[in-house]
């Protein structure tokens, strides 16, 4: 009864990994830059959630509406400031050089986050953040349920964008070659920005979501960050379902091992699985082009 | 250039017989782990072009075994060496695996790698680990300065030696173009591992110098990514890829951070984050280019 108890609440947050991966594999996939600092947009995501309910009382769900504009918005700063200018070398460079400024952005924006902030840990406590859904003598918290579906949802919808939308589909054909797409008329710095930014506003949801399941505090940035990482490792890039469903692979893994190896060990799993999968599938889920 | 690294080493060897102040000898100790850590990291990231964010996980692990054995009666010399060998194990067992793909893979490796000890560590050890009373009651600072020296020396010199050998030229075509490395007959993964092993078994050196010089700290601690930080912004601020250039950006590292810390106490880490991205963009050279650059303008215009 632990056990499935435990595994719900691993796939529950599974699928919050799960939305933090997609926008980094968005941003990764079509841009090649491996933005490091991901997980610290998902933090500042967490704190519009949590200053609109502690500030206006504005339901957490409901503020999603506002965190998603917002985080679009920095996402269209931040590219036209700094990615901009890492996009324009080779591809390797670009992965090196993001990489770089990413774990610079990261401790920037850490250390703004304390000092408006402070250091406390966070978390959006609504009126029915404490109710359940019991089956079969097992507790389902209703807000992180929520959350999942909730993340499925926004998944969903940018994959009808992805797919039907004129933008979508010029994200997409830049994602697949960027030159081909440039000579079929798409003007790709643009694609670029709109990828960026929509991977960005993904992480400000994934994070609004994350300050009424869980809590939020300015350093959790690079553990989010790496959850990403590893889901995105796992489930390749290209698709957003897929990596929501790595996204569940992993909490439902973290959980398990969390019951069989004692919670202190509980992180170890993602380096584990991060091995196995270059042991077993050495041609590279994440590096396929 | 090499003189000049000569120079600055006798310096540091011969500043005790001058002073006793603990000030200075703290500084060049803090000194002695900064060059430590960016050379160490410039190894594998400047010379060989193999970007690690988790150079943290080495120098923590370094810092734990030799701490742990030496909290045990272990001689700190003797204390040093398994904490080396552990990092060349755990660096081994994520390299070996992770170069055989593209880099990327092996930054996330030991990225993880790193936050997933400090997590681990953390839950095991919250609480603060104290040198035993009886060496805090003999702690001398003078013989961690000399061990820190020695260490400086060591990496500094092994840098050095490497930048002119056959096997830092081949780390060096690898850096620039793997496949024309490997076409010129430069054997790709022996290479990468050879800097890796080097690269993490110095950071561990370092870490060790950490665990006795420290006399109290959370485990954890030098498991933090902002150790990585430093050692990767370092490096750039001196010039990625040259032996110097680490050495000049450690210099500058410590005495500005001493001098930031005490007055902008809070956001002086702001200012390293802001200067880190800035150099990245604008300044990949770091000072070296500068330098070449205003050599090369004054012999244009003489």
């Amino acid at each position: 009864m632990i056990l499935a108890q435990q595994l719900i609440l691993g796939l529950l947050v599974g699928g919050l990994y799960g939305l933090a991966a997609a926008g980094l594999s968005l941003t990764f996939g079509v841009l090649r830059v491996l933005n490091v600092a991901h997980g610290d947009l998902l933090m500042l995501g967490g704190y519009v959630t949590f200053w609109l309910f502690s500030l206006w009382h504005v339901d957490p769900f409901l503020s999603l509406a506002a965190v998603a504009p917002s985080l679009f918005f920095l996402g269209l700063i931040l590219y036209c400031v700094l990615f901009r200018f890492v996009v324009r070398a080779r591809e390797e460079v670009r992965i090196k050089n993001s990489l770089l400024i990413g774990f610079g952005l990261t401790l920037v924006f850490q250390i703004l986050a304390i000092q408006f902030f402070t250091a406390d840990e966070r978390s959006v406590t609504t009126a029915y953040g404490g109710e359940a859904i019991k089956i079969a003598g097992l507790a389902i918290p209703l807000v992180r349920l929520a959350s999942v579906v909730l993340a499925f949802l926004v998944l969903a919808a940018l994959q009808i964008f992805l797919n039907r939308a004129r933008w979508g589909r010029a994200i997409r054909a830049t994602a697949e070659d960027w030159e081909a797409a440039s000579l079929m008329g798409i003007p790709v710095g643009r694609a670029y920005l709109w990828a960026f930014a929509l991977g960005t506003a993904l992480a400000g949801v994934a994070g609004g979501l994350v300050s009424v399941s869980y809590s939020i505090s300015p350093t959790i940035g690079l553990e989010w960050t790496l959850k990403a990482l590893i889901v995105t490792v796992l489930a390749g890039l290209g698709s957003l379902f897929g990596s929501f469903a790595g996204g569940l692979l992993l909490g439902f893994a973290e959980a398990g091992s969390g019951l069989l190896l004692g919670g202190a060990y509980r992180e170890a799993v993602g380096l584990g699985l991060f091995l196995i999968i270059l042991i077993t599938r050495p041609q590279g889920l994440f590096g396929s082009r | 250039m090499l003189w000049a690294l000569l120079g600055l080493g006798a310096g540091f060897t011969a500043i005790p017989l001058f002073t006793e102040s603990d000030y200075l000898l703290n500084l060049g100790v803090q000194l002695f782990l900064a060059v430590a850590l960016a050379q160490s990291w410039n190894v594998l990231g400047g010379f060989t072009g193999q970007i690690t964010l988790g150079h943290a996980a080495f120098f923590g692990l370094g810092a734990l075994v030799t701490r742990t054995l030496w909290g045990n009666g272990v001689g700190i010399l003797l204390a040093i060496i398994p904490g080396i060998l552990v990092c060349i194990a755990f660096s081994l067992l994520i390299g070996g695996l992770a170069f055989r793909l593209r880099g990327d893979y092996f930054a996330i490796g030991t990225l993880a790698l790193a936050e997933m000890l400090r997590i681990i560590v953390g839950n095991l050890l919250p609480g603060i680990s104290t040198i035993p009373s009886t060496a805090l009651t003999n702690y001398a600072l003078l013989p961690r300065y000399y061990l820190g020296l020695a260490l400086a020396a060591l990496v500094v010199g092994v840098a050095a030696a490497l930048a002119r050998s056959r096997i830092g030229l081949g780390m060096q075509a690898i850096r620039e173009d793997e496949a024309a490395a490997a076409a010129s007959g430069v054997g790709v993964l022996g290479h990468k591992l050879l800097a890796l092993v080097i690269s993490t078994g110095l950071a561990g050196f370092a870490g060790g110098v950490f665990a006795y010089y420290h006399a109290s700290y959370y485990p954890q601690y030098p498991f933090s990514p902002l150790w990585s930080f430093e050692a990767i912004l370092m490096s750039f601020i001196g010039g990625v890829g040259t032996v110097h250039g680490p050495v000049l950006g450690a210099l500058f590292y410590t005495i500005l951070k001493e001098y930031l810390a005490v007055r902008l106490v809070e956001i002086h880490l702001l200012i390293f984050g802001t200067l880190f991205i800035l150099i990245v963009l604008l300044l990949p050279g770091g000072l070296v280019e500068v330098w070449t650059r205003f050599r090369r303008l004054v012999h244009r215009g003489s």
